[in-house]
């Protein structure tokens, strides 16, 4: 909840500050202690809470997944093994329903990280937006924002790992000669090569770019409306109920975006591999 | 949107976690549904083939039974022919014994006879001379006439 010294802006300001780790101006490194610090860190800072989030959902996931595989069991399963069999199971449909591009060992196991680590992530916007950064500010960390999907530098550097992923498997495939040549000679033939160059460069850039935007876009666009519907929380008893009735209404849509962008993001990573897979003609 | 140095850091470790689930997580699992998958398969096959066999024997019992109530049949005429054989010889015995019964019964009793008409020439032979006796009380000397009554009996 915002304390009594905070303007709405403020707050809202507050609620979308990182917790940077960087240069600060004085010369001396360490965390910034407003926005705009953390803007002046420039590219050498690192912004804590995410990496901390996500390196702990990620680990969760892996603890979770491999304790299971460890003990797996082609008998009955247990309830945990199960829900494990009915996630593996639901990506194996998906990566065969839109992977083409024969016996490939990374794919599957590459969504289901994307598919599972990025609903851990998404969820953890349900979590009201104040608990964790009001407990930090309890021992002392300045800034905290939860949800690593909800910043741009997760969900782009998701993306540019795919991205690398996407020109390896081109190369493998098509050899150096064929992807230069797939980017150069479609769709107009040879006369047309700097107008073929741009357009396929675009269209190569914009993967990675639309898969980061749009994940980064829901789930901050997400997190702000929880942020605004807890600013009514601090406008008096009647708003704070009508608030109470909309961010649970909201978090109960939200549900459905979370899934939504996890299994979008899953579904184009397998369809650009596949695509890297495919031979133009 | 300030792009840092956590973009790097978030593939680093979007890279590891892939790597970790592709060599730790994914194998295992799919492996155990894959072998799961196998042994429903088997199982279906064995139910069909354990239908297949039972209806089998229950063909081969089938005719057992039959083959067995076939053998029951003969050996229950066998012993029908058998018993009235045995009863046919029995009854053959049974007359020829009661024939001989008969004989030696006839013969019993014609020896019988034989004594009583023994006896009764004997007694006759008495009453006769006991009559004559009566008859001829005082002039008879028995001595003298008892072997003309002698030679009478045996002529009787």
């Amino acid at each position: 909840m915002a304390s009594e010294a905070l303007t709405s802006n403020e707050y809202i300001k507050h609620h979308l500050t990182h917790l940077t780790y960087g240069q600060l101006p004085d010369g001396g490194w360490g965390f910034a202690h407003s926005a705009e610090q953390a803007t002046q860190m420039g590219f050498w800072a690192i912004h804590v809470d995410t990496m901390f989030f996500s390196v702990l959902l990620g680990v969760l996931f892996l603890w979770m997944f491999r304790s299971v595989a460890k003990r797996v069991t082609s008998g009955q399963p247990g309830k945990l093994q199960n829900f494990v069999e009915w996630t593996v199971e639901f990506i194996n449909t998906s990566v065969r329903g839109s992977f083409s591009g024969g016996k490939n060992d990374v794919v599957a196991p590459l969504s289901l990280t994307v598919f599972i680590w990025i609903v851990l992530m998404n969820l953890m916007d349900l979590i009201p937006v104040d608990w964790l950064p009001s407990l930090a500010g309890a021992l002392g960390v300045g800034h905290l924002r939860v949800v690593p999907t909800a910043d741009v530098n997760a969900t782009l550097g998701m993306a540019i790992t795919v991205f690398y992923l996407i020109i390896y498997y081109s190369i493998k495939i098509k050899g150096v000669g064929g992807f230069i040549g797939e980017l150069s000679f479609q769709p107009f033939g040879k006369l047309g090569l700097p107008a073929n160059l741009l357009l396929e460069g675009i269209n190569l850039i914009a993967k990675p770019v639309s898969l980061a935007l749009r994940l980064f876009g829901n789930m901050y666009a997400g997190e702000m409306i929880f942020i605004l519907i807890a600013l009514l929380y601090s406008a008096g008893w009647a708003l704070g109920t009508f608030g109470a009735f909309l961010q649970l209404g909201w978090a109960i849509f939200h549900i459905l975006i979370v899934m939504l962008q996890a299994f979008i993001f899953m579904t184009l990573t397998i369809v650009y591999l596949d695509m890297a897979h495919q031979e133009h003609h | 949107m300030d792009i840092n140095l956590t973009l790097i850091g978030q593939s680093i470790s979007f890279l590891a976690f892939v790597w970790f689930c592709m060599k730790f997580v994914w194998p295992p699992i799919v492996a155990a549904l894959d072998e799961r998958t196998k042994r429903i398969a088997d199982g279906l096959a064995a139910a069909e083939r354990g239908q297949h066999e039972q209806e089998l024997a229950e063909k081969r019992a089938a005719e057992t039974l039959h083959a067995a109530k076939q053998q029951a049949a003969e050996i229950l005429g066998q012993a029908q022919k058998r018993a009235n054989e045995i009863v046919e010889e029995s009854k053959g015995e049974a007359r020829s014994e009661g024939e001989r019964l008969i004989e030696a019964a006839r013969a019993e009793i014609d020896q019988e006879i034989n004594r009583a008409k023994e006896q009764l020439r004997s007694q006759v032979a008495a009453i006769a001379v006991a009559g004559a006796e009566r008859v001829l009380k005082r002039e008879i000397d028995a001595q003298a006439h008892s072997d003309i009554l002698s030679d009478l009996v045996a002529q009787i």
